[in-house]
């Protein structure tokens, strides 16, 4: 499990699929719902910092991108969810290319680029914010139609399918990267850029092509978030929370790993809930934003401690029968 | 279409503003001048540091202006204390790590102030707080006047502490070149947490600065976060003087563009310049390279 292979994949994907069959309620449900989506963005922030070594601290621009596209097409345009879908996750990979472009023709590195997407994604939420066409600060409200040729699904289960399939398409796809030429000057980019260029790889292209995959993953993480919820406003969208989940997951998990993102995920919003529920337990009311200090230590911890994240913390028991990843 | 006067007023508002924001910006630039790191949670400590006002105000009914005298020393100690026992070490001296150990600061902080003081936003009653200044056809506020004119005084005197100390020699000789700096006896762990505690203590200054006219929520630090990267990118990093210009002068974007655009759009003036400047002329107005 360690190491990443399409039998991985596969397995990892029918323990999932077969989840709702195990567990039915309502909670559980949207529980691993929001987990799948959270997945799908942390897995577009893993390609492009985890492989590539390019840090966004804005990835809620691709995220509100998907999600804002998804509710307009919609709403504006009268399309259908199932043709919005790939036309907002084109939208996102579009957005992510234009900044891309402008900021590693830049030659923005490091701090630099963590900082530009992050403005990015603010000048998008005060944009949205502000402009009538996206609804400005009321936000966008999806008309309640169930249907399964809406994407708004009776059946619960069917949604969680839905993001589980584009999950398991985005394990692939990252596996897929991982063992490819591309993959490998990803990687050259993220360890020694100036030594990947002298030795001839083009890492502008590498950077622009990572950006562009990434942020269509982060998109369609978006897309789902407006078909689950069916409410979206500018804080939702390209809210700073969306960035930050983003990155922690994967650090958690394990940057540069297939299961990272995923693994990190799901701990995370697991640490969360179980967080929330202790403390209303203590105290008999809620505190908003005490899941979000744990996380924060946990940052903390992770790239004190545990620099590899939980997959890892895999490594010691695996390291001697297959010799490391 | 705007008169000349109203132009004039947004200005000197601009400019008035613009000199806390260079005094926010002036311990950003300071510690990123000298350890080469961009201290993401500096937004969240002077979230902090504007709650610390307030509490001072509320419980021991300390002035601002009196509170400046016990909030300066004790956050330049929780400043030491913070890079020298948990930022140096978690870090492993990895500059991305850096950027993620003091994001992950500011999540902590920031969602501690949330789980204590929750999202209402809060302000102070001063009595000084409307009392406006005529000069010439200007009335300026007189807490953003005496906000101006200390601003201005704690950068001379930072200037002179890194100038004329011992502590400012090694501050600029661990800057310069640490490993040299290690070789002649200067305790560079030491000084980088001395340079931390006096970032902190001037945002513990512009929180008292601020809070006779600004409102806080434990939010209110994001916004200055970017308008201070903003001003150390645009006045070059590392440097004080260009932190006092790139202050004023996002001042001045600030209140034209909100002038011009309005409160919603306002802000967008600012993230553009920052974006502008990132892309086109990284090493900032002075063009000095780091």
């Amino acid at each position: 499990m360690k190491r990443a292979s399409w039998l991985s994949i596969a397995v990892v994907a029918a323990v999932l699929a077969a989840f709702p069959l195990l567990l039915s309620s309502n909670v559980a449900l949207n529980f691993v719902t929001f987990a799948g989506i959270i997945t799908l963005a942390a897995q577009g922030w893993n390609i492009l910092a985890g492989y590539g070594g390019q840090f966004s601290f804005g990835h809620a621009a691709f995220f509100g991108t998907g999600a804002y596209a998804m509710a307009l097409l919609q709403v504006r345009l009268g399309l259908n969810p199932w043709l919005a879908l790939p036309i907002a996750i084109l939208i996102g990979g579009l957005v992510g290319f234009v900044i891309g472009a402008l900021s590693f023709r830049a030659r923005l590195r490091g701090s630099y680029f963590a900082l530009v997407t992050l403005a990015f994604a603010e000048v998008l939420r005060i944009l949205t914010n502000a402009l009538s066409f996206t609804g400005g600060a009321a936000g966008v409200l999806i008309p309640l139609r169930v249907g399964i040729d809406n994407m708004q699904f009776q059946d619960k289960r069917l949604l969680y399918w839905l993001v589980l399939a584009f999950v398991v398409g985005a394990l692939c796809l990252t596996h897929a990267i991982a063992r490819s030429r591309f993959g490998a000057y990803l990687v050259a980019t993220r360890e020694n850029e100036d030594a990947a260029r002298a030795l001839g790889v083009d890492t502008l292209a590498v950077k622009l092509k990572a950006i562009t995959v990434s942020a269509m993953l982060t998109a369609a993480a978006g897309c789902f978030y407006t078909q689950t919820f069916l409410y979206l406003d500018a804080g939702i969208g390209f809210g700073p929370w969306i960035s930050v989940d983003a990155l922690l997951a994967p650090i958690v998990g394990g940057m540069g790993t297939v299961f990272g993102p995923l693994v990190g995920a799901g701990a995370l919003l697991g640490l969360g809930e179980l967080t929330k529920s202790v403390f209303a337990n203590l105290t008999g009311g809620a505190a908003p934003g005490i899941d979000l200090i744990v996380f924060g230590m946990l940052l903390i911890l992770t790239v004190a401690f545990a620099p590899q994240g939980l997959m890892g913390l895999v490594r010691p028991f695996r390291a001697s029968s297959k010799g490391g990843a | 279409m705007l008169k000349p006067d109203i132009i004039i007023a947004a200005v000197a508002n601009g400019l008035l503003t613009g000199a806390v924001y260079a005094l926010i910006a002036l311990g950003l630039t300071l510690v990123y001048g000298v350890l080469h790191i961009i201290n993401f949670a500096h937004g969240a400590t002077l979230t902090a540091s504007m709650f610390a006002v307030f509490v001072c105000h509320q419980v021991f009914r300390l002035d601002p202006y009196v509170a400046v005298f016990v909030l300066t020393p004790l956050f330049f100690v929780l400043g030491y204390l913070v890079q020298r026992f948990v930022i140096g070490p978690a870090s492993h001296g990895n500059d991305s790590n850096i950027l993620l150990v003091t994001l992950g600061l500011s999540i902590v902080i920031e969602n501690a102030l949330l789980a204590t003081f929750r999202s209402d936003t809060r302000s102070i009653d001063v009595p000084y707080g409307f009392s406006v200044l005529e000069v010439g056809p200007l009335l300026l506020s007189v807490p953003k006047v005496v906000a101006f004119v200390t601003s201005f005084a704690v950068a001379a005197l930072l200037g002179l502490l890194l100038v004329k100390t011992d502590t400012g020699k090694a501050i600029r000789a661990v800057a310069k070149e640490k490993a040299g700096a290690a070789l002649v006896g200067i305790n560079v762990e030491h000084v980088y947490a001395i340079t931390f505690g006096i970032g902190a203590a001037c945002l513990a200054i512009a929180a008292c600065l601020l809070m006779p006219t600004y409102l806080v929520n434990p939010r209110s630090g994001n916004a200055f976060v970017l308008v201070a990267f903003t001003i150390v990118v645009l006045g070059g990093m590392g440097s004080i003087g260009g932190a006092l210009a790139g202050g004023l002068i996002i001042g001045v974007v600030e209140s034209l563009s909100g002038l011009v655009l309005g409160e919603s759009l306002g802000q967008i003036g600012i993230f553009l310049i920052f974006i502008l400047v990132l892309l086109l002329k990284p090493t900032g107005l002075s063009g000095a390279r780091s």
